[in-house]
């Protein structure tokens, strides 16, 4: 970034206040997103490769395969939300779609039952689900009902059971689990059957199945039945949620905890109570710091002072504000290029694929807009 | 006392707010466990059974023991007697009266539109041919049974018999089936019978004294007026007031003396105000009880006069003197009565009104209060049911003995007067009125020219709670339309027996109120045993037969009375009433029996009448409450009831009268020396329906009002059972949610197993615009995955009638060439599961194209039919969920097809929380798009914050954040929000401090739009939303072109008939300010009824065709357009004799 005539570089303390979103006790400051040029005035601030190669960071607290956090350090607000957004409602998944009832003479209603079903997320090959499976189109009305369906779009289930009394049952047993034979269908009832290709890439370990195998889907009584099959497509959360790939993404700011002066004795474990265990912790004044003059701890050695452990572990709640003993001892803020992304995937995609997935969705949005930003510079 | 598993059990069981067995228990923290053990024994309804109880076991044998025996006029010899009465157990009954199935279930009379109701047996003796036969058994009629009553096959049952029975066993029951349809006997409030009421007309100075007397033969009306300082007496049977002075002479020819003294004792204030009145007597020249007679006698209504019995020969005139006796005796003040010319008691009954009269002209403050709570009473289904079965019995028998005699005239019999063949044609109109009167509401009583409607209404199934508050419906005789608000206003003697909260808006507003938690109605309690026991008591009351006016107004003496009738006197009022109030707490006396002393009358009241309203109360003694751990410990269990802490003195029943002579404290910590008695839970004071709402007392009042009548509409799970009926019209929701914060009476009365709404994350913020005016934000994703679903379920029904000349309807076969009939199945019905969308066939009925002319004699003709078939109409399509083929009590085919849409909310949708906070759906946003919180949190709804200054329902916020509270810590026991007993709100917020939010509930929020931070903290929480009933889907209406009316040619009306939307006057008003014009003629006319019509310009008149018929001519005959209801109304001016001629004029005349 070379300073141009007129230019000035903001000081260190300038730029910590301008990334910190303030947390007061009723508002909270500085919210609105600066990170354009020519926002502030004869600053420089024009997008740098280098200089976002630099401050660009991404730690991960957490990856599990289903749940994962991370943090995403130096990038804007619009651009960390755009990423949430995508997770929630552009990444494609399998979901059922379509349910065919043959019989269903149990309590629940064809619609319930179906609706029921196509919100148990499922699983299966990786390579299969992405690479092999494509999107299935709606018929048009002229067309035939299945003109549309192939086994590259199209996974076909079946569900059938029917619920009998249990002969073997002790006869003082009042669980109907034990009475009646397939009293509770679950999600692990249900049976893939491969079509076409779909063999090749769903089978073993590959197989199309609910993540959760224990979601209850239907109770039954003796003499009730259910024969249905389902047809699953490829969708988007945008269209129904059963197709969001997510439980939930969400993201939050890195707190930021800045005690202005010392908080001792009594105070401090009060302090330290007013968050969630683990931000606070309380170490004992050092004789240098007894020493130091001006730094509030003088004649105070030995006794316990709060100092900040983890603020990434804050929920930010403001809790501190409300002592009147802690008015000015202490300043909540949270950074602005932060984001502390936490990702819960609901099973067809791991977490950390999830993100990475967004990513390139963005890059792939980026790639649509960009030849009509540049079509619109030409007409004009 | 049978147990009655009733659902109530796991209340009990383990103490019910989370008390184990091993749990200490404080006598006065745990005394509200009593609630649930008076529910087990009273319930929410058990006014309603005891009342039908008492009658189909005693009231009904009365009746029939009163009217028990009929004797022929024409045959000395005969006459039939009515041993005993019984009212049996609901059974089916075949055609030829053979029992066919032993046991009929209501849900089996729901579902084949039949009667739930049981016969009547009599045991019947009677001669024949001089010998007397006894038979017993013998069918009379067929009597309505209350559901859970003693006769009721539900009586008793426990879960499991219900179960296989069908039937829902959190159902509250007292209801009846009549012909397939629930039909609910109201609560009717009116004024006391047999008290005097004292009212002071202020304008006029006139005071006047009244009196209902209300016996078996009559209902009549009596006055005591004073004006223009003299004293009279009103009855519609005398045409003129009559003097006070010459009744009371009438009355057991008393002295001027005597009659000084019974009105106005010694008190020489009231013995001036009331000498004027013997100069009355004396203008009118009435001295002995002989001229009073006479005088009363000639002012007797004539046409009431020698009114001969119903049905019995002609009486012969009577003297004037016995008509004043007989008016006297039996007519006014009827309930007092006269036992062999005994007028004495008459006489000071009437004195006391009188007196009454003149106190209240010294002291204004004694009149009563007409909306006092004690001078009401209510009438339940027991009692109107005794009205109309007494009133139908004695037309039985006047039919009965009408139509033996008839037999008996004839000389010559062939077979000897058998009244049974009799008791069965005639018992018919028995059933007859009772179906009829329950169906229609409209209740007859001919005797007492009784003619009231509206007193049944179908239960609404609408939710559970609009059942169960139907149940507790007390609706009043009062006027809807007069503008009044003295019975309108909460009265503070409603405390404690009927909800403050729960009344309808607008015109009803006031008249129909609701009973709170623990209000019990009183039955009939014999009065003799109550009287003897007052002549017994340490101190006794003295008979008043035996004492003189100066005696009875002796100051320090009390008139006893009992039910308004005095009967005794007191010296010791206080001691009197003291013991007889231990006697009652010692189970001797009744515990309905109320006694209360009023110092400013000097008299002590004891009541037993039925209608009474009443409440227990926990007693204290000496400034302690009588309520021992030891016995909550009993309670607890389940060795003792709720009868056993009346019996040992525990708790006793206060009614309205009787709560003015106690102190009662609200918490233990308000007790005094002074106090008597203690409230079992003060929560109690709301009714059932007002007790959903969390926090009551945090709201403003009208609020809790609006959810009262809105918890009806919610939808939600109606019943167990709820999908094993076929209503008309049944709401369920798809996944119904416990509230996170409910109530004590939400357990109670097991609203948290049939809950009707779900707990909504809810944000309160603006959002977007589409908020206003209390419209909510919704969240797409909640309504994929199922928030606010519900399913509506709808009955169409096919009876196939049976003609007189032997043709039937039938279902005719499928012509599947039809597309309308593509959801049939072979049979001619729609087959179950089946998609049926507008115009489409579900029952295909064909109906005989002659109906009338008869076959016999003639060869066998082919029968034509003609199609009559059931075929849905909504223009959303939705699936057969049932097809039911059954056949009525009358043996017709009946056919029910159930439909079933399933409904996802949209836009337009009315929802609304339980604080009166009603909105409908002003947007659905993605989930991407919501704001979102740190923990990942996105809203379900979005509510904006301008719903709460002016509404001020601080229990909403309460509700957030307790139920935030309790699902952060996974503790289902921190969410209570019962009226002064919630859970304390300090001790919420630090639960939210420690799970890491914020203390008053609003947390950090992000844009889900921008992805920064919201400037302001964000107020969110579960609330617990209902769904309500109106949907946009059943309201949305349009139309292009579609039916006119026939008569106006003008489009139709509404939109069940496809109707056009109507320029009304104001709209029509704006175009011709605007100056519209055209615009105007084509809304009015063109769009409208247009047509164009031939007008002779020589007559006026309308012409044919291009020719005047009246001048004979075509030459002056123009065309013109005008509305078609215009030239109705000049045709109907002419068909009644008013000529119209139009005259035509060029708007644009041609330049000649």
């Amino acid at each position: 970034m070379a300073p141009s005539s007129g230019r000035r570089a903001p000081s260190a303390a300038e730029l910590e206040e301008r990334n910190t979103v303030g947390i007061r006790k009723e508002i909270v400051t500085n919210t609105v997103s600066d990170d354009y040029p020519d926002n502030y005035a004869n600053e420089e601030h024009a997008w740098d490769k280098e200089d976002f190669r630099r401050t660009f960071k991404v730690q991960f607290h957490q990856n599990d395969q289903f749940e994962a956090q991370f943090s995403l350090i130096g990038v804007d607000a619009s651009i960390a939300n755009a990423f949430r957004r995508i997770m929630i409602a552009d990444i494609p998944s399998l979901a059922i779609e379509t349910v065919f009832v043959n019989n269903n003479t149990s309590v629940i209603q064809d619609e319930v039952l179906a609706h029921r079903l196509g919100l148990i997320p499922f699983t299966g090959g990786k390579k299969g689900l992405r690479d092999f499976m494509g999107f299935w189109r709606k018929p048009g009305p002229e067309e035939d009902a299945y003109a549309t369906t192939f086994d590259t779009n199209t996974v076909s289930l079946k569900l059938a059971a029917k619920c009998t009394r249990n002969k073997d049952a002790p006869r003082d047993s009042r669980d109907p689990k034990v009475l009646y034979d397939n009293a509770h269908i679950y999600a692990r009832d249900i049976v893939f059957e491969p079509l076409g290709g779909q063999a090749k890439w769903f089978s073993g370990e590959d197989t199309i199945r609910p993540v959760n195998p224990d979601i209850l889907i239907v109770k039954m009584r003796p003499g009730q039945e259910i024969d249905i099959e389902m047809h699953m497509h490829k969708g988007y959360g945008w269209d129904h949620a059963k197709y969001s790939p997510v439980a939930t993404a969400s993201y939050r700011l890195m707190p930021k905890i800045t005690i202005l002066q010392p908080i001792l004795g009594a105070d401090a474990e009060k302090f330290a109570n007013c968050f969630v265990p683990g931000v606070i912790g309380l170490e004992r004044v050092t004789r240098q710091e007894a020493k130091t003059k001006g730094s509030g701890y003088e004649g105070h050695e030995g006794e316990l002072k709060a100092v900040v452990k983890d603020a990434m572990r804050d929920t930010v709640s403001r809790e501190v504000l409300r002592h009147p003993e802690f008015e000015g001892k202490v300043k909540l803020g949270r950074r602005k290029d932060h984001f502390i992304f936490s990702i819960e995937s609901a099973g067809q995609w791991d977490s950390d694929e999830l993100f990475m997935e967004s990513v390139k969705t963005l890059k792939k949005k980026c790639g649509i807009l960009r030849p009509q930003v540049t079509n619109m510079v030409q007409t004009f | 006392m049978p147990f009655i598993d009733d659902g109530f059990e796991a209340l009990t069981k383990p103490f019910y707010n989370g008390k184990k067995l091993t749990d200490p228990i404080s006598a006065v923290e745990d005394k509200n466990q009593l609630l649930p053990a008076f529910l087990k024994v009273k319930g929410l309804v058990k006014q309603h059974i005891d009342s039908y109880n008492y009658f189909v076991d005693h009231e009904i044998k009365e009746i029939v023991r009163a009217n028990r025996i009929v004797k022929s006029d024409v045959d000395s010899s005969f006459w039939v007697e009515f041993l005993d009465i019984r009212v049996e157990s609901p059974e089916n009954v075949g055609q030829n009266g053979s029992t066919t199935n032993p046991k009929v279930t209501p849900q089996e009379c729901r579902l084949r539109d039949a009667t739930y109701s049981a016969r009547i047996l009599v045991d019947v003796a009677y001669t024949r041919e001089r010998q007397k036969i006894i038979r017993r058994n013998v069918e009379l009629a067929r009597m309505p049974v209350m559901l859970r009553s003693n006769k009721c096959h539900l009586y008793g049952a426990n879960n499991a018999k219900m179960e296989i029975m069908n039937e829902c066993p959190l159902d509250p029951g007292g209801y009846f089936i009549v012909r397939g349809t629930e039909k609910v006997i109201l609560i009717q409030e009116q004024l006391s019978k047999n008290r005097v009421i004292i009212e002071a007309d202020d304008k006029n100075s006139i005071i006047t004294a009244s009196v209902t007397s209300s016996t078996h033969e009559r209902k009549s009306k009596t006055y005591v007026t004073l004006k223009k300082e003299r004293i009279n007496l009103q009855h519609n049977v005398l045409a003129e007031p009559i003097p006070i002075v010459i009744i009371l002479k009438a009355l057991g020819g008393l002295t001027d003396f005597e009659i000084m003294q019974l009105v106005a004792g010694s008190d020489a204030r009231y013995q001036d105000d009331f000498e004027i009145n013997f100069s009355e007597a004396v203008v009118a020249e009435v001295f002995t009880q002989q001229q009073a007679l006479e005088y009363i006698g000639a002012r007797v209504k004539m046409g009431m006069k020698g009114r001969p019995a119903r049905g019995g020969p002609p009486q012969p005139r009577r003297s004037v003197i016995e008509e004043g006796l007989d008016a006297l005796a039996n007519i006014v003040i009827a309930h007092i009565p006269v036992e062999g010319l005994d007028f004495y008691p008459k006489a000071i009954y009437v004195a006391m009104m009188t007196r009454r009269v003149l106190m209240v002209r010294h002291n204004p403050k004694l009149v009563d209060d007409r909306d006092f709570v004690g001078n009401k009473r209510f009438e339940l289904a027991g009692q109107l049911l005794s009205l109309l079965f007494e009133d139908l019995f004695k037309n039985f028998l006047s039919s009965l003995k009408f139509n033996i005699e008839n037999t008996l005239k004839k000389q010559h019999r062939a077979i000897p007067a058998d009244p049974l063949l009799q008791i069965g044609a005639q018992g018919k109109h028995i059933t007859e009125g009772l179906n009829r009167a329950i169906q229609t509401g409209n209740w007859t009583v001919q005797r007492f020219r009784m003619n009231r409607a509206g007193v049944t209404h179908v239960l609404s199934r609408l939710s559970y709670i609009a059942a169960l508050g139907m149940m507790t419906r007390i609706s009043s005789q009062f006027e809807k339309t007069r503008k009044v608000s003295g019975p309108r206003a909460l009265q503070p003697s409603q405390w404690g027996m009927l909800c403050p909260s729960d009344t309808p808006e607008g015109e009803a507003c006031g008249l129909v109120k609701n009973l709170a938690l623990m209000t019990h109605i009183t039955t009939d309690a014999d009065e003799t045993p109550i009287k003897r026991w007052a002549f017994t008591l340490e101190p006794p009351a003295e008979p008043l037969r035996n004492f003189s006016g100066a005696e009875m107004h002796k100051k320090g003496t009390y008139i006893v009375h009992m039910n308004g009738t005095p009967f005794a006197l007191t010296r010791f009022p206080k001691k009197f009433a003291a013991n007889f109030r231990t006697m009652r707490r010692r189970g001797w006396i009744s515990p309905f029996v109320s006694i209360n002393v009023n110092e400013n009358l000097s008299a002590v009241h004891i009541a037993t009448d039925e209608g009474r309203i009443c409440r227990p109360y926990i007693i204290v003694k000496n400034g302690k409450p009588r309520i021992k751990e030891s016995q909550l410990r009993m309670l607890q269990a389940e060795k003792v009831t709720f009868d056993d802490f009346l019996r040992n003195g525990v708790v006793e029943y206060l009614d309205a009268n009787e709560e003015n002579d106690t102190l009662i404290a609200g918490t233990e910590k308000d007790i005094t020396k002074a106090t008597t008695h203690l409230e079992i839970e003060p929560f109690t004071l709301l009714g059932a329906v007002a007790g959903l709402i969390p926090f009551p007392h945090h709201n403003q009042s009208p609020r809790n009002t609006y959810q009262c009548a809105m918890g009806k509409q919610a939808i939600g799970a109606i019943a167990y059972n709820q999908f094993n009926r076929i209503d008309t019209l049944l709401l369920t929701m798809v996944y119904p949610q416990r509230p996170m914060v409910i109530s004590k009476t939400i357990e109670l009365i097991h609203y948290d197993k049939l809950p009707a709404g779900q707990n909504a994350t809810v944000v309160v913020m603006s959002y977007s615009g589409y908020d206003i005016e209390d419209a909510l934000v919704l969240n797409k994703a909640s309504l994929d995955r199922g928030f606010g679903r519900a399913q509506v379920f709808k009955k169409y029904a096919a009876d196939l009638q049976r003609y007189p000349n032997g043709s039937r309807e039938r279902i005719g076969d499928k012509d599947p060439a039809l597309e309308k009939n593509k959801a049939l199945s072979k049979d001619g019905l729609a087959d179950v599961g089946c998609m049926v969308e507008s115009g489409q066939v579900m029952i295909k009925k064909e109906s005989p194209s002659d109906t009338t002319s008869s076959t016999i004699g003639m060869e066998r003709r082919v029968e034509a039919f003609r199609e009559t078939p059931i075929s849905y109409k909504a223009a959303d399509p939705a699936y057969i969920d049932k097809v039911m083929i059954t056949q009525t009590d009358r043996e017709t085919q009946l056919i029910k097809v159930q439909t079933r849409q399933t409904r996802r909310p949209e836009i337009g949708d009315k929802f609304s929380s339980r604080h009166g906070q009603k909105g409908v759906v002003g947007i659905i946003v993605d989930q991407e798009d919501l704001p979102f919180s740190d923990a990942g949190i996105v809203p379900d709804i979005i509510m904006n914050p301008h719903g709460f200054p002016s509404r001020m329902t601080v229990g909403k916020l309460l509700e957030c954040l307790t139920g935030k509270a309790s699902i952060v810590k996974g503790r289902r026991d921190y969410g209570y929000g019962d009226a002064f007993r919630s859970h304390p709100l300090e001790e919420m917020s630090a639960e939210l401090v420690d799970a890491g939010f914020s203390w008053e509930g609003k947390d950090y929020f992000t844009s889900g739009i921008t992805g920064e931070p919201l400037q302001a903290y964000i107020f969110n929480g579960p609330i617990y939303y209902q769904r309500l009933k109106h949907m946009v889907q059943d309201k949305m209406h349009s139309r292009s072109r579609g039916p006119r009316a026939i008569l106006t040619r003008q489009p139709t009306e509404g939109r069940s008939r496809d109707g056009g939307l109507r320029l009304g006057e104001m709209e029509r008003d704006c175009l011709v300010a605007y100056g519209a014009s055209q615009l105007l003629l084509e809304r009015l006319m063109t769009s409208s009824d247009a047509v164009t019509l031939d007008v002779c310009q020589r007559c006026g008149l309308f012409g044919s065709k291009g020719y005047c018929n009246t001048c004979r001519s075509s030459q002056e005959v123009a065309k013109m357009t005008m509305p078609y209801a215009a030239k109705l109304l000049v045709q109907e001016l002419v068909s009644m004799n008013v000529g119209v001629r139009l005259q035509l004029e060029d708007e644009f005349p041609h330049p000649r």
